[in-house]
């Protein structure tokens, strides 16, 4: 077989049709290389050999017949362990969750299944999706593929070094300030978070129900437009999923920038933002100059304000959420569970981990009486005066292009200490999310101890093809590499 | 802001958290210290600013399905989810002492 780590969904088509490999051949080697490495990886927290092996029967019986094995026909597929896959664990990478079997499948799931994907297991997150390294996992941190002693970053690491690694050509991540982006921008990958409501969160383990997204991470635009045509789209069990007409982004991509106007926000390129990240950004604006966009320079003057804004909303939001596990229905009960009160108390501290509970210490203390107007209100209004800057920057330019985190990949243990600092890192994701716009990383070459680096672009509501096609034009024109 | 281990207390109870007095003294340190950076927000004047809860689109980026009755998970298959269960029902410690 060809070098499984290298496969893309075109190249996995191609050999299926070509009869080079099967999609069985595929799957075990999925399931080979997934397991023999996990140990020093901790990319995966399960795997699912069985309904692997299921689905790439399938399709290899649609190839024998000549049949269409569908846009994700035969393609390995990582799946986030905060999206639930029916009769297989989903944990949420916690212990509240540890055993528990997922009971249906998320519309995503189902989504990318009838396209033909074969999903070989369900990858390490933070716990909850709450955090950037990785390192709130409750069983193991997953490491970065391109440094083993640094974080693959988070929430959605496992499923970025699940593509970066070799391990899958694509997963699936979820997104609530940078999950998706920030993991792809440390390992070297696309990672795309949608518009809100462009992909059903029906199934996805609800964290901050205004704020979460599923979406997909590859090693090419070209894979993750094709996953995201999969999975978008209206759903009758998530009303907040937009009813638009969902284009074939796969099919309509193309590798034309020029004319597009792009965004550059003074605001993300000053204070903070490490310098050789900076030249590399820098570096690769100019490269979408030369491929004729028009690079503006843009103000979003609200920038400052947005992490404020979002870890009083997420947080009031996940307290809300996470009352559900009370030990009672379907999260795991503690053994001291005298009286009932006993139970919810003691399953709760026995199930969530530290930055877990900080946070529904917080969401919970500015929801109490008496700091609701405060905290919560004044956080929304703040949330929508970072929306208004956007909106205002996108009647000026196509794209916003900007950097996805302030620093390469950090040291394992560099950041854990100090949870302010933490969330500080995250400035550049958490405005786009917070007006629910779509964003993606896009690798941008490396930093001279060769970290990747990733560009972020920004595009409006539903506006996913310009977006796209930005990112497919630059990796087209050996942006990735830098 | 001042955040006492006696706030944080009564914040965990609320929550149903059970915390040591460690992390009781911790969660009080670290809550202060995030009230303490996120009170710039009052730096902006928010007059008059409606509050954003939500994405909102509109029209067909915003459908509402037929309010039509259709199924569901079954209560087996419910059931199967819980730590204790039995005769149809979730099972919890006695609440009522006779």
């Amino acid at each position: 077989m060809e070098d499984y780590r290298e496969l893309t969904i075109e190249s996995i088509r191609r050999g299926l049709l070509d009869r080079r490999f099967s999609a069985t051949e595929l799957a075990r080697e999925a399931l080979r290389v997934g397991e023999a490495e996990n140990g020093s990886s901790g990319v995966f927290i399960s795997f699912t050999p069985e309904r692997a092996l299921a689905a790439a029967a399938r399709v290899d019986s649609k190839v024998a017949a000549g049949e269409d094995t569908g846009p994700l026909g035969g393609v390995p597929l990582a799946v986030k362990d905060v999206i639930m896959t029916a009769g297989e664990r989903t944990t949420c990478a916690s212990r509240a969750l540890e055993d528990f079997v997922a009971p249906y499948d998320a519309t995503a799931v189902e989504r990318v299944e009838r396209a033909g994907a074969v999903i070989v297991g369900k990858t390490n997150c933070d716990e909850f999706a709450m955090g950037s390294s990785n390192e709130n996992s409750a069983f193991y941190p997953a490491r970065n593929p391109a440094a083993p002693d640094r974080v693959p970053g988070g929430s959605s690491g496992g499923s970025a070094a699940a593509v970066a690694g070799g391990y899958a050509p694509i997963s699936l991540g979820s997104d609530t300030g940078g999950s998706i982006r920030q993991p792809a921008s440390f390992c070297g990958a696309v990672g795309v978070m949608p518009t809100y409501g462009r992909v059903s969160r029906y199934g996805l383990v609800a964290f901050a129900s205004s704020l979460d997204h599923i979406g997909p991470l590859s090693r090419t635009v070209r894979d993750s437009a094709a996953v995201l045509g999969v999975i978008a789209g209206a759903d009758p069990y998530d009303s907040t999923a937009a009813g638009l007409e969902v284009p074939d982004y796969a099919d309509r991509l193309e590798a034309d920038a020029s004319g597009l106007r792009i965004g550059v926000p003074r605001e993300y390129f000053a204070e903070g933002l490490e310098r050789e990240v900076g030249a590399r950004i820098e570096a690769g604006i100019a490269l979408l100059e030369r491929l004729g966009c028009k690079a503006v320079e843009i103000s979003l003057p609200h920038t400052k304000y947005a992490i404020a804004s979002y870890y009083l909303i997420c947080t009031a939001e996940a307290s809300s959420n996470l009352a559900r596990y009370d030990g009672v229905r379907y999260s795991a009960r503690s053994a001291e569970s005298g009286t009932l009160s006993d139970m919810y108390r003691n399953s709760r501290a026995e199930g969530f981990g530290p930055e877990v509970t900080r946070r529904i210490i917080l969401g919970t203390y500015v929801l109490s009486a008496g700091y609701y107007d405060a905290y919560y209100r004044k956080a929304q209004e703040v949330r929508a005066l970072v929306a208004r800057d956007f909106a205002r920057a996108f009647e000026k330019v196509d794209a916003i292009v900007a950097p996805v985190s302030p620093f390469p990949a950090f040291k394992l243990g560099e950041k854990t200490s100090d949870p302010l600092q933490m969330y500080l890192s995250d400035i550049y994701t958490i405005t786009g999310s917070l007006a629910g716009i779509a964003g993606m990383s896009v690798p941008c070459g490396k930093s001279r101890e060769g970290l990747p680096v990733g560009m972020q672009i920004l595009t409006n509501h539903f506006r996913e093809q310009t977006m796209l096609n930005l990112g497919h034009a630059f990796e087209a024109a050996g942006g990735f590499e830098g | 802001m001042k955040i006492t281990p006696e706030q944080v207390r009564k914040v965990a109870r609320l929550a149903n958290l059970r915390l040591s007095g460690e992390e009781t003294v911790r969660y009080a340190a670290d809550l202060e210290e995030i009230l303490a950076y996120v009170d710039q927000l009052n730096e902006l004047d928010t007059f008059g600013v409606e509050p954003m809860a939500q994405v909102l689109h509109e029209g067909n980026a915003a459908p509402l399905r037929p309010d039509a009755p259709g199924p569901s998970l079954d209560q087996a298959t419910a059931l199967r989810c819980a730590p204790l269960a039995g005769a149809g029902h979730f099972k919890v410690p006695k609440v009522i002492d006779r």
